[in-house]
């Protein structure tokens, strides 16, 4: 039974680690945001292995069910994430608005040539 | 310092750029045009006029391009305010000395922009306010325009100690040093307040001046009208952190 639910956390920890290497490796997740996919992944696989590890941890925080600490672990973890890719989102607003203005007075500009050549 | 500012408002006319941000306003955008025409030159100043199409789903930039009228089309819709810092960034790129802002719905009327141009020339300030609550003249906008707007008068005049009648005014005349700080910084929904109280804060010369508003004049209005309480709430919210911002800097 031990053993069942071992391979099963290290599997799943495996999983994600390869899905995370994957996308690297494709170019589609950028390398400083799978840092935190990796530690969590580094993480979970600690605790699947070291199982009474957590129990420690938790007993030397007072928490009676060690699973909740990771759950606990895992909403911070969350919450952190969520507020990283908000402040991520305002940077690219702020990219996005600053090029549509460039590129708005560009046209003009571009624009007053043309309109110029075609006087001469 | 104004002297020689004084001395160059006589010898050499200032540059002045209307900036009027237009979302869905095919039906507004040529009238306007023409008012502002009829309403100039002003002695002492060189106009132009530059339209910032904010990606309109409707014709506007069609009637823009079709009537030859000096403009700036947006790819993406930015908001109000990103339309009109758009604007403001041409005006810097320029060497334009003022900028006016005014609504591209008809709800300010060209008439009134000799007051600003006046005001100008005689007082040189960094901002100058069209108020319609100055003299009471004109549209007083509706009850709950008017609530909110008393707010942002009671907000302003708690952190600054400046009493300003209509805080939330988008007709406005822009002097250099707003131009540039503008350009740094410009909120891109419901910007107006926002910009007061930044301007205050750094201690820039502001002057309020009686101008009529009408009731705009036709077309969809843009969404500053609906979700009021959730403006309000982010433009104060915003405003309680610039005034920190400020303390903890100074």
């Amino acid at each position: 039974m031990e053993f069942t639910l071992e391979l099963l956390s290290v599997s799943i920890t495996l999983v994600l680690l390869f899905i995370v290497f994957r996308l690297i490796l494709k170019g589609r997740l950028r390398a400083e945001y799978s840092i935190i996919w990796i530690l969590c992944s580094a993480v979970l696989m600690i605790f699947s292995l070291w199982r009474e590890g957590l129990d420690i941890i938790a007993g030397f925080l007072g928490i009676y069910y060690p699973p909740a600490l990771l759950f606990l672990g895992a909403i911070l973890a969350t919450v952190v994430f969520l507020l990283h890719l908000s402040v991520v989102s305002s940077k690219f607003q702020n990219q996005i608005k600053d090029l549509t203005q460039e590129m708005g007075i560009l046209k003009k500009k571009l624009e007053e040539l043309g309109k110029g050549e075609n006087e001469k | 310092m104004d002297a020689d500012k004084g001395l160059k408002n006589n010898i050499q006319d200032s540059k002045v750029l209307l900036v009027i941000p237009c979302y869905n306003e095919e039906s507004n955008v040529l009238s306007l045009y023409e008012s502002i025409q009829k309403a100039l030159p002003f002695a002492g100043m060189v106009v132009d006029v530059l339209f910032i199409d904010d990606c309109s789903n409707d014709k506007t930039r069609d009637v823009l391009i079709e009537n030859d009228m000096p403009h700036i089309a947006l790819a993406v819709n930015l908001g109000i305010g990103g339309a009109v810092q758009t604007g403001i960034k041409y005006a810097s790129q320029y060497n334009y000395d003022w900028v006016i802002q005014m609504d591209g719905d008809g709800q300010h009327p060209a008439e009134e922009l000799s007051i600003f141009f006046e005001t100008a020339i005689m007082q040189n300030p960094d901002l100058i306010i069209g108020s319609r609550f100055l003299e009471k003249m004109g549209f007083q906008s509706t009850r709950l325009r008017r609530t909110g707007i008393g707010f942002f008068r009671a907000l302003i005049r708690r952190l600054t100690g400046v009493a300003v009648t209509d805080p939330t005014s988008g007709f406005r005349m822009l002097g250099r040093k707003t131009i540039e700080r503008a350009c740094e910084y410009y909120p891109d929904e419901y910007p107006e307040p926002e910009i007061l109280l930044d301007c205050l804060l750094r201690g820039f010369k502001v002057r309020e001046i009686p101008v009529e508003m009408k009731e705009r004049q036709g077309g969809i209005s843009s969404i500053r009208s609906f979700f009021q309480v959730y403006y309000m709430m982010k433009v104060s919210l915003s405003m309680f952190f610039q005034y920190l911002r400020f303390r903890l800097n100074n």
